[in-house]
């Protein structure tokens, strides 16, 4: 089972990479999603998933048997939230760049890197 | 009776009010958007207060030792805890001063338009997450500060909305968010390995470790994600490309507190989790280390002299001086951090300086290009004046700050035997005099290249905040002293094990957690 969950983790992790590469922003954002997704994943299976038990500790004992550790879980949680900030936060920028420049594709150095050529002596736009 | 009470509550908050201070005032300021000078009233007067309650901390910390604080009774290896050392109490100090000098700067500035668009709770939002990540001292934590600094830094970056500020971020925020990533499974390894998220247990539930997978997987992790944040070489490409299309007030904040972050981060990591002074239980981590910050001084400060925009020029400077700091904890000993922490708070207050000299002179002459600048040093004397002191303190200059700065690194290096680590440090240190001379020339010290333009004035904020910041790297030279004996202590109380502060006050809270099975990872 755990081969299972790590296979998946690593795919989805290599397909984020993969479209993280893209020159696309709509691929990027969605990379990112997927890597986040990926590390989620990962996280889960540290805390581990076998157990089949309700979490409660008999009475007389200190520790739960053989269960899920809830850190991860909790950790999770907070990561899923705090990436679904960050993409909605990505797709906003992404929406205000195709609406500039009418396109989501970047090619070579884009409007925050054209300041100017030391060596023709032209001068960039940016105040 | 009262006063006794609201004393104490005070006293127990000690180190969380230098991040509840900015934290609640940026719900207040939200509140004010439609009122920009109560807002800007409001922000001022948060300012202040973080101010006044970091120096109460660090006084406090310099006397009674580490202060603590477990959030909801939840002891140290279970709940979320606020540890503040003389390092952490430090930095906020520094952090707060800086924050200082850009509210003033700010008054000239960021106009009404700036407030209305959200300018006021997004810095003091930032200055919440920058001094919550000083002070916390569980890693998940920082992870979680690290994200809200992301997106309060795509705020500031992003504030007027042009063209060149969206595509900026969009090239921030790509490579944080891969950081951060890194990051994550970085600590989700690490927990998978110690059971806890608590930097004092994890520290030292890994004494003695035997170097493992898992282990080196996550310190090289943390480590490619900390110096994303910082700006280290291979992954400093986003920092230039995105800190000058922001206000200049919000690139002076971004560049004197968010990569200075990053390389804590990597500091409190790696010598207090990891013990990387000492046995190492990660090979290969100190020749990374050096490689790490040979390079990215070495191409940073060549790729500093190649600009002809003065914020991009400054851009890879922070890089350059973060690289300095990396070079202090590549030497793995007391002087060597002792090094780096003295490096860090003055490079905080002469980034942000220089930021807002570079605003101050864009200002005179009506854009940042150098090569349209020049006739400064005659017809403003003052801004020439400030603007020497910190070029000179960031190039290391006696009796400044940078010169000590560097003076600690450069010895900590022969005295550790990495004779060519030294050289390299004072041949990129004669680099950077070159490049900021390059600035002095073009801006200040030739005539104007069109002949009887005139430079138009500087409004008194700008000259002040500047001259604050100056006094700021003045005094610490010539306070040589007692500032770099406190960067001992605290490099001292780093390399010390301890239990962190955190008393265990909470016997009641913590049978009732699940004890943590050690051997999870056993097939």
């Amino acid at each position: 089972m755990s081969v299972v969950y790590a296979l998946v983790a690593a795919s989805l992790f290599g397909c984020g990479l993969y479209m993280v590469l893209s020159r696309a922003v709509v691929r990027l954002v969605l990379g990112l999603s997927l890597v986040a997704t990926a590390v989620n994943l990962m996280i889960f299976q540290a805390g581990r998933i076998r157990s089949e038990q309700p979490p409660i500790i008999p009475a007389g004992a200190k520790q739960l048997g053989e269960s899920a550790d809830p850190v991860p879980q909790a950790l999770i949680l907070t990561a899923i939230v705090i990436g679904f900030a960050l993409t909605v936060m990505f797709a906003a920028l992404a929406l205000r760049s195709y609406r500039d420049r009418g396109t989501l594709v970047n090619e070579g150095a884009g409007p925050a890197e054209q300041l100017g050529d030391p060596f023709t002596g032209s001068v960039g736009d940016d105040r | 009776m009262i006063a006794d009470t609201v004393a104490d509550t005070m006293a127990d908050g000690i180190a969380f009010w230098p991040v509840a201070i900015p934290l609640g005032a940026a719900a207040i300021t939200t509140l004010l958007r439609r009122r920009p000078a109560l807002q800007r009233g409001a922000m001022e007067a948060a300012v202040l207060l973080m101010l006044a309650s970091s120096v109460w901390l660090l006084a406090h910390v310099a006397h009674a030792g580490i202060a603590g604080m477990a959030f909801g009774g939840w002891g140290a290896p279970f709940g979320v805890t606020f540890v503040a050392d003389r390092l952490g109490a430090a930095l906020t100090t520094v952090t707060s001063l800086v924050a200082l000098a850009v509210a003033i700067y700010a008054r000239a500035e960021i106009r009404a338009r700036r407030r209305r668009a959200g300018f006021d709770p997004i810095f003091l939002a930032m200055l919440a997450a920058v001094n919550g990540a000083f002070l916390t001292g569980d890693i998940f934590n920082l992870y979680v500060w690290f994200e809200l600094m992301l997106v309060v830094a795509m705020g500031l970056v992003t504030i007027d909305r042009r063209p060149a500020q969206i595509d900026g971020a969009i090239r921030y925020a790509a490579m944080s968010m891969l950081g951060a990533t890194f990051i994550l499974i970085g600590i989700g390894l690490l927990y998978g390995e110690t059971g806890t998220l608590d930097m004092a247990s994890i520290s030292a539930a890994l004494v003695g470790r035997e170097p493992s997978m898992t282990l080196s997987a996550a310190a090289y992790l943390l480590f490619a994600g900390f110096a994303l944040k910082a700006g280290l070489f291979p992954f400093f490409f986003w920092l230039p490309a995105s800190y000058h299309t922001a206000p200049i007030t919000a690139s002076a904040a971004l560049a004197g507190l968010l990569t200075k972050v990053g390389f804590y981060a990597c500091l409190r990591v790696f010598v207090v989790v990891f013990h990387a002074v000492g046995e190492p239980a990660v090979p290969g981590l100190p020749a990374l280390f050096t490689m790490v910050a040979v390079a990215t001084m070495v191409l940073c400060v060549l790729a500093a002299i190649a600009q002809i925009d003065v914020r991009r020029l400054l851009a890879f400077h922070i890089i350059c001086q973060v690289a300095y700091m990396m070079l202090g904890l590549a030497l793995l000993s007391l002087l060597g951090i002792t090094a780096a922490i003295f490096y860090m708070l003055h490079s905080m207050l002469v980034q942000a300086g220089l930021f807002l000299g570079a605003g101050a002179m864009g200002r005179a002459t009506g854009g940042y290009d150098l090569r349209r600048a020049g006739g400064l040093m005659r017809e403003r004397p003052l801004l020439a004046a400030l603007f020497a002191t910190l070029a000179l303190s960031l190039s290391g200059v006696p009796p400044l700050s940078g010169f000590w700065a560097k003076f600690l690194v450069i010895d900590a290096a022969f005295r550790g035997g990495a004779t060519w680590l030294g050289v390299t440090a004072l041949v990129v240190g004669l680099l950077t005099l070159y490049s900021m001379s390059e600035i002095w020339t073009d801006a200040f010290w030739r005539s104007p290249p069109r002949p009887g333009k005139l430079t138009r004035a500087v409004p008194p904020a700008m000259v002040t905040a500047m001259a604050l910041l100056a006094a700021c790297t003045m005094g610490m030279g010539l306070a040589i002293g007692p500032v770099s004996g406190f960067a001992r202590a605290a490099a001292v109380q780093m390399l010390t094990p301890t239990t962190t502060g955190q008393d265990a006050s909470s016997p009641t809270a913590a049978p009732m957690l699940i004890p943590m099975k050690v051997d999870r990872w056993a097939p």
